[in-house]
């Protein structure tokens, strides 16, 4: 009998075979293209044709200034963005987790901007930011911060602006959420403990529920990042970069290089510093994910 | 909370006052003669808007249907057997979620211009799926590993072959799970069609709401009240799967990602 199990615990090739499926397709569809793009970003390729150019991509690219700027921009974006999910996110995971009337109401309220298609909650951000007729512009008016219509993605710096908040929008929920997740699995009898010996509100936050979710922040902040660093529907959307270039960050300009000129050689350089880039994230973020683990494992 | 609820309750204000109250400046606060006006008139206005919302459901289901079809067989491997590996395959598959679709725009594109198959529905699914797929083993793979192997072992033992194994066990187990896991796929493939959409198809007749709502906004004058009340009615169903099942996808999703 024993034998008989092992040979239902231990079938290798059916374990392959039942993975062969999945592992193809992403080959297919993901590794294929990846390896592709390197190829191409070597080649001047366009709808035209092809040649091997060497460096040249990377030359050109590397040397220009705009490529720099835009290097910075979406770095500085990020930031922004980033922080201010993981600042709101944690003020909303403690809100939400605290003792309030309703607060399974408002858990459910804090999703929507994170399930609704991107692209048509943009459509509702256009609305707002609608220099003549948008509320936000109305509101202005109204209380004399601004002294007349204000096209907010009209100019680089408002724009700017505008779409990291339409991104904080869209990426806070996700935040929220997992927080609030982390927080709850912070054994209670700890706060119980602090409870008795006297600890205010402050102290139990910062002593216990801040610690204790510290792995959960750490991975939230380099997981938004990575996705922050993605986001091409909001900017698309809302601006397509502009205006002048304002909004372009890498996503933005490898898209545009690529599909919007065709010039297939050029965006690819440009996707390949996405994926180098990407590849760095996504290490650290393995790295950090297989230490947490251990760390359990020991416990 | 106001932060990000304002756009959504503003979207529906819009969508319900009249074009030329709209068009105030400064914003006008108060509308006197609000009315669903707009629902009907926006059929007008896009007249192709039935079809966009037939295009992302059955973009969103086909899509949905065929990550299962993959997803199933790999994450019971996953959750049952060990192999050489498997834990590197694992975090590949996170790695892969961390990719946007942008790096790999080109070469689809190009190897989707080749086989003539830009502008169709196949070009705007096979993508979609790449990227629903690695998530989709991560959690079905965790629903997997609660039914507890011993019940498939003993079913084993007495002579049950693995078809009947999975009919009779494993299937009506994990229905909770693939429901769940079919919702989030949909879910996802519903939010994505808009990169893939506006790449790899042009033509009208098979543009999903996002994309086919986007072509609008380049128009000179934009009905915005109809223009908000359409996309109400493009986010609607997603929301309604959403608070019905909000509990579990929730639940699913973090515990894959904050224990493991």
């Amino acid at each position: 009998m024993k034998q008989k199990l092992k040979s239902y615990n231990a079938q290798t090739y059916l374990a392959y075979a039942l993975i062969a499926p999945a592992a193809l397709y992403i080959v297919l569809i993901v590794a294929w293209p990846l390896l592709e793009t390197i190829r191409l970003s070597f080649t001047n390729s366009s709808l035209a044709g092809e040649d091997y150019v060497g460096f040249e991509n990377y030359k050109k690219m590397l040397s220009s200034k705009k490529f720099n700027g835009i290097i910075t921009r979406t770095f500085v974006w990020m930031f922004f963005s980033v922080s201010l999910k993981l600042i709101i996110g944690l003020i909303g995971a403690v809100l939400l987790n605290a003792n309030l009337k309703g607060r399974s109401i408002f858990r459910v309220l804090v999703m929507p901007p994170w399930v609704v298609p991107i692209a048509i909650g943009m459509l509702g951000w256009l609305w707002l930011y609608n220099g003549y007729f948008g509320i936000i512009a109305g509101v202005g008016m109204r209380t004399g911060i601004l002294d007349g219509p204000f096209g907010f993605l009209a100019y680089k710096q408002s724009a700017f602006i505008s779409t990291i908040i339409a991104d904080v929008w869209v990426g806070t929920p996700m935040v929220t959420v997992f927080f609030l997740a982390a927080m709850q699995g912070v054994p209670r009898d700890l706060y119980e403990a602090a409870y008795c010996d006297g600890a205010s509100r402050w102290d139990r936050f910062f002593k216990i529920t801040l610690p204790q979710i510290t792995p959960v922040i750490i991975t939230m902040s380099l997981l938004s990042a990575i996705w922050t660093f993605n986001s091409f529907e909001i900017i698309w959307i809302l601006t397509e970069g502009g205006p002048r270039g304002a909004t372009t960050t890498l996503i933005i300009d490898t898209y545009k290089q690529a599909l919007g000129n065709y010039k297939f050689g050029r965006g690819a350089a440009r996707a390949v510093v996405v994926m180098i880039l990407l590849t760095l994230f996504a290490g650290f973020y393995l790295a950090l994910l297989a230490r947490i683990n251990k760390k359990i494992s020991h416990e | 909370m106001t932060f990000i609820l304002l756009p959504f309750v503003e979207m529906f204000y819009a969508s319900l006052r009249p074009l030329d109250h709209l068009f105030r400046s400064p914003y006008q606060f108060y509308s006197d003669d609000l009315s669903f006006w707009a629902y009907r008139e926006m059929w007008k206005t896009v007249p192709m808007l039935p079809r966009y919302i037939f295009n992302s459901f059955f973009l969103a289901s086909v899509t949905s249907l065929i990550t299962l079809l993959f997803v199933i067989p790999a994450a019971y491997s996953y959750a049952r057997f060990r192999f050489p590996f498997k834990n590197s395959s694992l975090y590949i598959l996170l790695a892969i979620n961390m990719f946007s679709g942008a790096v790999l725009l080109i070469p689809l594109y190009k190897v989707l211009r080749t086989f003539g198959l830009l502008n169709t529905y196949q070009a705007m699914i096979v993508p979609g799926v790449a990227f629903l797929i690695p998530t989709a083993i991560w959690l079905l793979k965790s629903y997997f590993e609660k039914i507890p192997i011993d019940l498939e072992e003993a079913a084993f033992v007495d002579g049950a072959s693995r078809v009947q194994i999975l009919r009779h066990i494993i299937a009506p187990l994990s229905t909770p799970g693939l429901v769940v896991v079919g919702i989030y796929a949909f879910i996802g493939s519903y939010a994505q069609q808009f990169l893939f959409a506006i790449t790899f198809n042009q033509k009208k007749e098979y543009m999903p709401i996002p994309s086919g709502l986007y072509e609008f906004i380049g128009y000179t004058t934009v009905k915005w009240n109809e223009m908000m009340a359409a996309s109400l009615v493009g986010i609607a169903p997603v929301l309604i799967i959403f608070l019905f099942l909000q509990k579990y996808i929730v639940a699913g999703l973090t515990s894959g990602a904050v224990k493991n």
